[in-house]
């Protein structure tokens, strides 16, 4: 249940993405439309305390952005001409009165459209969607917050100036273009979870913003299975949050985790969500990274995990994303399944000039190799896999792994 | 608005141009494509220009010419022609670019075309 604040906050960035989106939906500026809507919000703070808050604040908001936007092609004198015209079309929606059409899919599809660097459209969304600031996105991509904001100011500029659509993509580009949406929200999420070993220093990264995109998302196209799993992907991990640390703050893998420990109602949802997609027959990457989360979830209710189940759904992640972090993962699964031979024949045909950095495929490798009973050639891949990680908990928690420590 | 393809080829394509066997497929094609930009109405103007072996690049230093024989870089592909086409956005100006020859064969640049100088104030 979403609490009252978690209700205001929402309605807050609602609101905020909304304006965005329907301010710059014919300008293509999104960078004019944050300015008139950064000078709206400091003009209603002054005129609300005065004169109370209008019965609907957001439409409110809206008119005084466009007369600030208004007022700003007024003044700047070029394209004279164009002016007319300009202000014509802006003024043609203002008798929408106080419900307005939502055209923030429009504009999520557009910061991930495919001319824009991939790099940044996850930052991108998260700004005009969510409205965060520079710092912040910066702080979540490692990135000084200047860097951050000369880059999306970048961005921008090539959606005002390279006349990129406002528009949903036609039926035939829309599976790949959604695809680049979702993988867009997807990074969001990831960098969130990759940085939990900063959590006190930073909250909880981006995973809250992601499934929130994701919730909108849903939302705005109830029709794709693909968004459903993407959801249901989303929450089943983050329900696990609270599990992947002991007391210490040692990293705890899935299969040894305290399953009290999970969230039960985020799990539910996403089971739901798992099954309405299903309904639709269209399978697809996220639902398919959901149904191998769903499997894992059982594993309190029956007992134990279903390893046969775990390669299957593996073996159609690779057919539908065969990426380097799929196939490692089939390669782990397969090693649960007591086939650690396949599984190392598996990691073997992956090239080695990709794989040489990718901590992933070095821990399962050592993992291989130790069920087959290969310990030195197991610890030097655990070793491997250390050095490239990151995050100090999960370093101690490959240390573990380690057979013959130090000599 | 108005989109500026840039065409490139890499030196197989430009090699086809004289070559008896090749010829006709290869100006076949690129007749299909100016065609069928022609019958959308679309070409605002454009041209095919000679193979990069034609190119002499200019600079001026230190109030020098430094003339040399050759395209300005030494790369696989190779400018082969351009075209400036009037579409309502970028997504309409791609799906041009990805049925000429040269994305198949090498890559098109798009860019937008800058909006005519306002004139000089009084």
């Amino acid at each position: 249940m979403k609490s009252a604040c978690d209700t205001a906050e929402w309605v807050a960035r609602a609101a905020y993405g909304r304006l965005i989106a329907i301010l710059s939906a014919r300008s293509r500026d999104i960078a004019a439309a944050e300015d008139a809507l950064a000078e709206a919000f400091a003009a209603a703070l002054r005129s609300w305390s005065d004169h109370g808050v209008p019965t609907n604040p957001e439409a409110w908001l809206l008119t005084a952005a466009r007369n600030v936007m208004k007022n700003q092609l007024r003044h700047r004198g070029i394209v004279e001409a164009a002016v007319p015209d300009l202000l014509a079309s802006q003024e043609s929606t203002a008798e929408d009165g106080p419900t307005f059409p939502d055209e923030r899919l429009k504009l999520m599809f557009a910061c991930a459209h495919p001319a824009i660097d991939a790099g940044i459209r996850t930052p991108l969304m998260l700004q005009t969607i969510l409205g965060l600031d520079a710092a912040r996105i910066g702080r979540a991509f490692l990135l000084a917050p200047t860097t951050m904001g000369q880059r999306l100011t970048r961005a921008k500029a090539k959606i005002r100036d390279v006349g990129l659509r406002f528009e949903l993509p036609s039926p035939n580009d829309m599976p790949q273009r959604l695809s680049e949406v979702l993988d867009a929200i997807y990074a969001a999420f990831g960098i969130g979870w990759d940085a939990t070993d900063g959590v006190e220093a930073e909250g909880r990264g981006l995973t809250e913003e992601a499934i929130y995109l994701g919730r909108l998302m849903a939302a705005l196209m109830p029709e794709e299975p693909e968004v459903m799993g993407l959801l249901a992907l989303m929450l089943y991990c983050d329900a696990r949050r609270d599990a992947r640390r002991d007391e210490r703050g040692t990293f705890v893998p899935l299969d040894r985790q305290d399953a009290r420990l999970w969230k039960r109602d985020m799990i539910i949802e996403a089971e739901g969500l798992l099954t309405a997609a299903s309904r639709h027959a269209r399978f697809g990457r996220f639902q398919c990274e959901a149904a191998i989360q769903s499997v894992h979830v059982q594993r309190p209710i029956t007992g134990r995990t279903n390893h046969e189940a775990l390669v299957m759904l593996y073996r159609l992640l690779v057919q539908h994303h065969p990426s380097m972090g799929a196939k490692t993962g089939l390669a782990a699964v397969l090693i649960e399944a007591g086939r650690a031979n396949e599984a190392l024949g598996l990691l073997d045909d992956l090239a080695a000039a990709a794989t040489l950095t990718y901590q992933p495929y070095w821990a399962t490798r050592g993992k291989a190799l130790h069920a087959l009973g290969q310990m030195k050639l197991g610890d030097k891949a655990i070793e491997t896999a250390i050095g490239l990680t990151e995050e100090k908990s999960v370093r101690v928690f490959l240390g573990t792994l380690i057979s013959r420590r130090a000599t | 608005m108005q989109y500026m393809l840039l065409l490139n080829e890499p030196e197989a394509e430009f090699a086809k141009r004289n070559d008896p066997e090749q010829a006709a497929a290869y100006w076949g094609g690129w007749n299909a494509f100016i065609g069928a930009m022609a019958q959308a109405g679309i070409i605002v103007k454009g041209d095919g220009l000679q193979g990069p072996h034609t190119a002499t690049t200019m600079r001026v230093r230190d109030g020098k010419r430094m003339i040399q024989d050759g395209p300005f870089a030494d790369t696989k592909e190779q400018l082969g022609g351009y075209f400036v086409i009037e579409v309502p956005d970028l997504d309409t100006a791609l799906e041009w670019a990805a049925r000429s020859p040269s994305a198949s064969c090498a890559s098109v640049e798009v860019r937008p075309v800058l909006p005519p100088m306002a004139p000089p104030a009084a």
